[in-house]
């Protein structure tokens, strides 16, 4: 999928993603939403040194955790913008969790879920209005 | 930024917290401690004094050396440890921690009031005029040494000079908390911001933050007070029993000295370990297990040691399961990970011995 970098001088967002305002995206192509957390969500973490992830199979629902994020410093929990079964999940970060700060969007991507409700995905932000809100943030 | 003991404090500075522990043990990191706070207790008594309440031998130090030493409650447990300086015999200076001052002095000042009544002679100045800084790693000697023409050189671990940097009146300490070696320099505030520059004009210096000197006390093995020693530990389940000194081991002569003198003859029933753990890494108030599923103690602290590259934690289990090698399990989130006790501390240390 192509997708267009924008970066600011906080951090960097996609254009082809939708966001939640706890900071995790959500790309979705034929009903599978590939989930992970944001360039200005890792930034803020921190170096990740351990992430735990649901199994294939789980199901998960918009708004509640679906995993945690540990950095040098603390454990922070990562809610699912969507509601699904989870079908994939990134083997790769179990032995590279860094790739979640180096990668965000791409190598470091969480979990892939088969959306249940595709029109939960109306109220998630589009990366402008998730821009905005970073930036009011700080 | 975040609120720390009525400070303001930094986590970190420009440089994670990865980047930023290692980076101190393989240069050299300066770390603004004015948080801390400093004590002088004057007066011809005042080692007599401090001896009823802390459990070092402080009348055998040496003018110009100091030690860690823990300050005790009546039934034996930590109201704060506190590295101790004899200045010479009529000035003992004290580092306590900011999360403790207002306990600690007003647990100091009430058994010096006793103390005085009955005729001591002591007095202490509280050093709020002074701020310090904490210089650790293995270019800190170097550095420091072309600002001063005192020889460093024959300064070891432990000892303490009132020397100038730079022309700065500082009282210098050749410790810290990092398992390094380095400095705690303690220097007028007026002049704190020209030593600080002067330091970090140094080849390679970076500023270190809360984040990072956590990481590196917890890879040295070191407690945090609050977590890994509290007033319900003694100094013997906290593994610094050598901090008691021989003779006051046999007098047990200290406030809580009873309690301790009866848990040494009993032997202590659960002692702090350190803990190597696969999979998550184990924060405070994991639960320890056995291999077969009884709990045996808790996390104090843990993390991921940016320097080992694995999960580290320090915490409390029955003393029996605390031999190193011993194989255990850690409560990480409803899953069970492999946790091994293991030797602290977990990194090397490089104190400047000679």
């Amino acid at each position: 999928m192509p997708l267009t970098v924008r970066s600011s001088a906080f951090s960097t967002v996609i254009d082809g993603a939708k966001y939640a305002e706890s900071h995790e995206f959500v790309t979705i192509e034929d009903g599978v939403g590939t989930v992970g957390i944001t360039d200005f969500a890792q930034s803020e973490l921190g170096d990740v040194v351990y992430v735990d992830l649901p199994e294939v199979g789980a199901t998960v629902s918009k708004k509640e955790t679906f995993g945690v994020v540990e950095s040098v410093k603390a454990a922070s929990d990562v809610y699912s913008p969507v509601s699904g079964e989870v079908v994939a999940v990134n083997e790769e970060l179990a032995d590279n969790p860094a790739l979640v700060n180096s990668s965000p969007f791409e190598d470091g991507w969480m979990m892939k879920v088969k959306l249940s409700e595709p029109s939960e995905t109306d109220s998630l932000l589009d990366a402008s209005a998730y821009k905005a809100h970073c930036e009011a943030d700080h | 930024m975040v609120p720390f003991a009525g400070w303001s404090m930094p986590i970190q500075y420009k440089d994670s917290i990865m980047e930023s522990t290692i980076w101190c043990r393989e240069n050299g990191s300066l770390f603004d401690v004015s948080h801390m706070c400093g004590v002088s207790l004057k007066g011809k008594d005042a080692t007599s004094f401090l001896e009823k309440i802390v459990v070092g031998d402080i009348a055998s130090l040496a003018d110009g050396t100091g030690t860690l030493s823990v300050i005790t409650n009546e039934k034996g447990g930590a109201i704060d440890d506190t590295v101790i300086t004899k200045v010479n015999s009529d000035h003992l200076y004290l580092v306590v921690n900011a999360g403790c001052r207002e306990k600690d002095l007003n647990h100091i000042e009430g058994h010096m009031a006793e103390f005085k009544a009955k005729g001591g002679d002591v007095n202490w100045e509280i050093h709020d005029e002074r701020s310090l800084l904490a210089f650790q790693g293995p270019k800190a000697a170097g550095i420091l040494q072309g600002m001063t023409k005192s020889e460093l050189n024959t300064m070891y671990f432990g000892q303490f000079r009132m020397i100038d940097l730079n022309g700065i009146p500082c009282w210098v300490t050749r410790t810290g908390y990092t398992g390094e070696d380095g400095f705690e320099i303690s220097a007028p505030d007026e002049r704190t911001l020209e030593l600080t520059e002067a330091i970090m004009a140094g080849e390679g210096m970076r500023l270190c933050g809360l984040g990072a000197r956590d990481s590196l006390r917890l890879e040295a093995g070191l407690c945090l007070y609050g977590n890994d020693l509290t007033q319900d530990i003694t100094p013997l389940e906290a593994g610094l029993a050598w901090t008691i000194g021989k003779r006051r081991r046999e007098a047990w002569d200290f406030l809580g000295g009873d309690v301790l003198k009866a848990q040494h003859a009993a032997g202590i029933k659960k002692r702090r370990v350190g803990l190597v753990i696969k999979g998550a890494p184990a924060r405070s108030h994991a639960e320890i297990q056995t291999a077969d599923g009884q709990t045996i103690g808790e996390v104090t602290s843990g993390g991921f040691s940016p320097n080992l590259k694995k999960n580290i934690a320090m915490g409390y289990v029955e003393k029996k399961f605390g031999k190193a090698g011993t194989e255990l399990k850690v409560l990480v989130r409803g899953k069970l990970n492999d946790a091994v006790v293991t030797k602290m501390p977990f990194v090397q240390t490089t104190y400047f011995k000679g």
